[in-house]
């Protein structure tokens, strides 16, 4: 059990894939734990989509090896235990919800006696009993989307990959993927979702990886990310460049709007010094706010504010 | 297992799009409008046909006909497994429902041949149904069957096969568009290369007939239809031998047929092949 590639629910190598001349990803090597919620954050063209794709055998790597739940990629064996809910969800839409579902339940091999209650359970967890049976083409977006990730979990899978899983929820949807990443988390189950939405990643995800021109940049555990740092936002006047340039010794990452500079400390015993340093140099302090870091802070910190382009 | 999965999926999807609907509509509305032709027809040769000669003559007639109907079934059975098959694949593709189809643990070849077992099933039904209602009704009518009638009816059946498989072969790597313009442009090149081939002979010009075989080695499809002309044709327009889109003069060898499955196996290896190793 000390070999990561048997051990760990993902585990890859400097995988990489190129489409033509263009690199989609250059390199990817991700450790996801089992049990572990994991957000897979970067711009849009970073290489998310691709990532996912080489994880569940839909696209080949170019190069580079990676194991899901300690088989190979592309085995198909390697996609028993897992729950995939694609990013447009676009699905057989002539069918009906059951209908759909016990489609996906026999591609996983399942007996009808398994299927058949885990169908319905499924239907009543994701709020679409009443629409049973009712053809997917009549379905709202949200109601697609649970009908989704009914069929991601069909086969009480080890690893669930949701891509952009909350787009186009509304609150209550979003509330019920949170509430399903939880169960999951309960089960033991390891969930890697791919979001744009900082927020819900920030409130369910154990670890984040961040993916920037199809590298894995930065891992970051969030619960030290909550711990260490903050951002202090301050309002003074008046601010000369060199006094606000002269910040960058307590803080990363001085920004400055106007009269108002935001950066990154790391403990809040730094604000009375910061406070000092403002009024020796002759600006009028009207407001210091200090708050916890965000993931978005980390996202700008590491991304960049020109997004990765 | 998956591949069974597959093969009911692809008749629930032509049930619910109501393709089986249609086809079953119009094929029966077809073979009502052929029957009252035939019937009338029929009626008119037995009264102005003089009673001794009637036997031959409304066996040559019937053999026309019956042959004027399975040449039209021969053709709409292409029309139907290149309409319903070209966007099989590249449809599912494009759309992204094949996201959730291969990211279970199934082996690509199988979602690909389930969807082809499944069309085998449609268009066999769907020739049955037409070809057996043609013979049946001059059966009916007239008496008569035409000879080798299993043999005629297994070529034609070929045919089919062998155009999925193409439409296959193209739906696994370029759009449904393109693939629809690469079958039937095949399709075209065999049909005017059977037609050089029958005025060739006709005329007795070898590079004429040279032509027509290499345009039925691109595709053998008018080539089976000649054969399966030849099988069930009259043996008094055998031995007359004229150029009529229902019989043949240049008759294609038994080895065409041959050519024919092995065309299947190749194009079906290439499909599965091309599916499994593109990215989706």
């Amino acid at each position: 059990m000390n070999n990561p590639q048997q051990f760990n629910a993902v585990e890859t190598k400097s995988l990489r894939k190129c489409f033509g001349e263009k690199v989609a990803v250059a390199d990817l090597s991700l450790s996801i734990r089992r049990g572990e919620v994991f957000g897979f954050l970067g711009p849009n063209g970073a290489g998310k989509t691709t990532s996912v794709k080489m994880l569940l055998g839909l696209v080949a790597p170019t190069s580079g090896q990676g194991w899901l739940l300690g088989r190979p990629l592309g085995d198909p064996l390697s996609r028993a235990k897992v729950g995939f809910l694609p990013e447009h969800f676009r699905f057989h839409d002539w069918l009906t919800a059951s209908e759909f579902l016990t489609l996906h339940a026999d591609l996983y091999q399942m007996s009808k006696t398994v299927s058949q209650p885990r169908v319905k359970a499924l239907l009543e967890l994701v709020d679409l009993t009443p629409f049973a049976g009712q053809k997917l083409h009549t379905f709202s977006k949200g109601m697609l989307q649970r009908v989704g990730l009914a069929q991601a979990l069909l086969n009480e899978p080890d690893l669930v990959i949701l891509d952009e899983p909350t787009s186009g929820l509304d609150p209550v949807g979003r509330l019920l993927v949170r509430d399903i990443i939880h169960q999951l988390r309960e089960r033991g189950a390891t969930v890697f979702l791919n979001s744009h939405l900082l927020s819900e990643v920030e409130i369910t995800c154990d670890r984040v990886a961040f993916i920037k021109h199809g590298v894995v940049i930065q891992t970051h555990s969030l619960v030290d990310l909550m711990e260490n740092g903050l951002t202090l936002e301050v309002r003074a006047r008046p601010l000369e460049p060199e006094v606000t340039g002269g910040l960058s010794q307590w803080g990363r990452q001085v920004r400055q709007d106007g009269e108002r500079v935001t950066m990154t400390l790391e403990s809040e015993d730094q604000i009375p010094a910061v406070n000092h340093y403002l009024l020796d140099h002759g600006a009028e302090v009207f407001a210091l706010y200090p708050h916890k870091l965000s993931l978005e802070d980390l996202f700008i910190q590491v991304v960049g504010t020109d997004g990765g382009l | 297992m998956t591949i069974w999965v597959m093969a009911r999926l692809t008749f629930r999807e032509a049930a619910r799009r109501k393709i089986l609907l249609a086809a079953l509509i119009f094929g029966l509305l077809f073979l009502v409008i052929y029957s009252l032709g035939f019937y009338l027809i029929r009626q008119e040769y037995n009264r102005s046909v003089d009673l001794s000669q009637q036997s031959l003559m409304v066996h040559e007639m019937s053999n026309f006909l019956v042959m004027a109907g399975l040449y039209t079934v021969n053709f709409l059975t292409v029309m139907m497994t290149v309409l319903t098959s070209v966007d099989t694949l590249s449809g599912e593709i494009t759309s992204g429902t094949i996201h959730t189809l291969v990211s279970k643990p199934v082996k690509r070849w199988e979602i690909l041949m389930g969807k082809w077992l499944g069309y085998v099933g449609l268009l066999t039904l769907y020739l049955v149904m037409m070809a057996g209602g043609v013979v049946l009704a001059v059966f009916l009518i007239a008496g008569y069957t035409p000879p080798n009638l299993l043999a005629g009816l297994s070529l034609m059946w070929l045919t089919c096969l062998l155009l999925l498989s193409v439409s296959f072969f193209g739906g696994s790597q370029f759009s449904t568009l393109a693939n629809g313009v690469m079958v039937f442009g095949l399709f075209g090149i065999a049909f005017i290369g059977g037609w050089i081939e029958q005025f060739g002979a006709l005329v007795k010009n070898d590079t004429a007939i040279s032509v027509g075989i290499i345009s039925s080695l691109i595709l053998p499809t008018e080539a089976l239809w000649r054969r399966a002309a030849f099988e069930m044709q009259s043996p008094l327009s055998t031995m007359l031998g004229g150029a009529t889109p229902f019989s043949s003069i240049s008759v294609p060898s038994p080895l065409m047929v041959i050519y024919a499955g092995v065309y299947i196996l190749v194009a079906l290896v290439l499909a599965v092949r091309t599916f499994s190793r593109r990215d989706l």
